[in-house]
């Protein structure tokens, strides 16, 4: 079974001719078939989380360790991490003007399965998979990210982890900006995948409601670049009510 | 570090839309006065090379050329040398294809030289080819010029006319190291549309400096695709003006600007007359050590243009360190009563975002930055409308690539 392990993380940026240390030691391990929630107010590190473990380049790891099945995450470049199963949902997709989604999720899936998709079983995928996701097929001849609507790339970004298959699935605010239909038809794109089973889900998001559709086995508070409390699914509702005020700089003592 | 300057010039304040209504007005006329599209060369278009003093290389024309690396065409020392360039016409039946003295009254109806190097190769060739497409005549095949240098100095002249009504595709393909001066002239009779490919694949040492012309006649389209790769020091002077109106002009360049190369591209569209339309976009990629791109586009819409809609672009993407772009757009409006003016000008790295985002989904480095650069080429090589040539060009730029990340 899968297994990501994050031990004693801290990450550092580089802001102002200045090194500020973003997160101050997170642990948490994510198994196969698991969801966890990770929630927190603006500015708590939740994103750079999900960011550091993708290997982007402006985060740098000051200590502690990554790995996915006992393999060390951190030596891995962020082409190499995909590959090894970790899959990250943007929350400000990139645009890639000249690429075609089709091309993209083609060369995205050769990359990842290691060797191209049939292609007629492929199309056939592709066709499926973002008619349950509600997207137009004229979508698929689209460039990258290029002038979709929020809601739009957030489908994208699902139709990707669908495809892909990854084995650790981390959702940076998948939920922002997006109406309740748009919430739902997205939700169920994740619950498709978590019901296969062979998934780990690490959820980041601001707010509550996305839990109404995805249901999370765990959830974390996250402060001050670590988490500050872990429970089950009953914290999302006492967030829900009491807000994150007791996370609030040295305040972690709820 | 890579070097981007982008200095866009405009008769207007707020370009990069229409003016308003009505606004020649003196101060606009100020503004140009400083430095006009017209006024700014050092000397009045001519045929006569000796009405053109020497550059030195700081006239506004010359400023961005390394005149040292011209090999003698702008001071008089390149002598042809007979054999230096051979050009070979392949043209479909019903195409009239000739070679003419200098007397031929054809030559020069399209525009005067501009600079220097345009006039000496006016003022130097021998002969010069006219390939004709008769009126009504509508073209299923490309005209094919093969421009092959065998390593001397020659001066060219070229006229392409289309008659009335008459549609041809042309592509002039520039291989070989040659030191050379050329005018083309595109004339282009009343409702007839012409798309030239002009495509620059030298060898390392080729020198060429070519004045393009196209006289667009009344409701007829010309579309220009300017594809450089090669040479040690290109430049090129894509000119249009308009016979009649309702005429349309398409200009689409490409660059792939390597170490030690200078490709520079001057265009001009005159909006001389009512009611015609232009757009200008010029994309392209630097890489390696001094790697040069020049680009300088000149807009000019007079004040008797009304109706005039034009656009002109130009994007360049710096692939490593030590590449320099200056891109100068320059929009001078003297009537209000358009339809439209912009420009735009954009100088970036390559996008480290794009990166992590297309190797966040398992992509390696090198095929990620082969997308984004392809992609960033895509929609200039689909305009092309040649099929052998497109795909010849996406093979050049992958080569091109291959030599910086594989």
């Amino acid at each position: 079974m899968a297994t990501l392990e994050i031990r004693d993380l801290h990450v550092t940026v580089e802001a102002d001719n200045a090194t500020k240390e973003i997160l101050k030691g997170v642990d948490l391990t994510v198994k196969q078939g698991e969801t966890h929630a990770i929630m927190g107010p603006n500015g708590s590190g939740k994103s750079t989380l999900a960011y550091a473990l993708a290997g982007h380049p402006k985060y740098t790891v000051s200590g502690g360790t990554v790995t996915l099945d006992g393999e060390d995450v951190l030596e891995m470049s962020v082409d190499e991490r995909a590959r090894a199963g970790l899959f990250l949902a943007m929350q400000y997709p990139v645009e890639v003007p000249g690429v075609s989604v089709s091309n993209f999720l083609r060369t995205s899936a050769t990359a990842i399965r290691g060797e191209a998709p049939k292609l007629r079983t492929w199309v056939k995928e592709v066709k499926e998979t973002m008619e349950r996701l509600h997207m137009d097929p004229a979508f698929a001849e689209r460039n990258v990210n290029e002038g979709f609507s929020g809601g739009e790339k957030k489908r994208h970004e699902i139709l990707q982890l669908e495809l892909l298959k990854p084995k650790i699935a981390i959702l940076d605010e998948t939920d922002s900006g997006l109406d309740v239909d748009a919430l739902r038809i997205v939700s169920e794109g994740v619950n498709r995948v978590r019901e296969s089973g062979e998934v780990g889900t690490l959820l980041i998001t601001h707010y509550t409601r996305i839990l109404r559709y995805i249901k999370p086995d765990y959830v974390h508070v996250f402060a001050d670049g670590r988490i500050a409390e872990s429970g089950g699914a009953e914290l999302a509702d006492k967030l829900e009510n009491e807000g994150y005020e007791a996370y609030a700089k040295g305040g972690a003592s709820a | 570090m890579a070097e981007a300057q982008n200095s866009p010039t405009s008769g207007f304040a707020a370009a990069g839309g229409p003016p308003p209504v009505g606004s020649t007005t003196a101060g606009s006329i100020a503004v140009a006065a400083e430095s006009t599209v017209a006024t700014r060369m050092s000397a009045p278009p001519s045929f006569d090379v000796a009405d053109f003093p020497v550059p030195h290389g700081r006239e506004e024309e010359w400023r961005f050329t390394p005149l040292e690396r011209l090999r003698g065409l702008h001071d008089g020392t390149a002598v042809a040398t007979g054999e230096g360039v051979k050009t070979a016409v392949e043209a479909p039946e019903g195409v009239r294809v000739e070679v003419v003295g200098r007397d031929d009254a054809r030559l020069g109806r399209a525009g005067k030289p501009v600079d220097r190097v345009a006039a000496q190769a006016y003022s130097a060739f021998e002969q010069a080819s006219v390939v004709t497409v008769p009126k009504e005549t509508v073209l299923t095949e490309p005209i094919r010029i093969a421009v092959h240098g065998e390593g001397g100095a020659a001066y060219n002249h070229q006229v392409i006319e289309l008659g009335a009504f008459a549609e041809a595709v042309v592509v002039i393909d520039h291989t070989g190291d040659a030191v050379l001066a050329a005018n083309v002239e595109y004339v282009l009779g009343d409702g007839a549309k012409l798309t030239v490919v002009s495509i620059q694949d030298w060898d390392d040492k080729a020198v060429h400096v070519a004045q393009h012309n196209a006289l667009i006649g009344r409701d007829a389209s010309f579309k220009s695709v300017v594809v450089t790769f090669g040479g040690d020091l290109v430049r090129l002077h894509p000119r249009v003006a308009y016979a009649g109106t309702g005429g349309e002009a398409e200009l689409f360049g490409l660059y792939f600007t390597d170490a030690g190369q200078h490709q520079e591209h001057r265009l001009l569209v005159d909006h001389n007359v009512p009611h015609c339309k232009s757009n200008v976009a010029y994309k392209g990629a630097l890489q390696g050590d001094d790697a040069h791109a020049v680009w300088i586009g000149d807009v000019l819409i007079q004040a008797k243009a009304e109706g005039t809609d034009t656009y002109e672009m130009n994007r360049n993407l710096v692939l490593t360190d030590g590449a320099r772009v200056d891109s100068v757009p320059n929009l001078e409006i003297e009537t209000g009563e358009i339809v439209g003016a912009g420009h735009a000008s954009a100088t970036g790295r390559f996008d480290d975002e794009q990166l992590f985002y297309l190797m966040a989904r398992g992509i390696p480095e090198q095929d990620a930055r082969r997308l984004v650069v392809r992609g960033f080429f895509a929609e200039l090589v689909q305009q092309i409308g040649v099929q052998d040539i497109e795909e010849r060009l996406i093979a050049k730029i992958e080569e091109e690539l291959e030599a910086s990340v594989g």
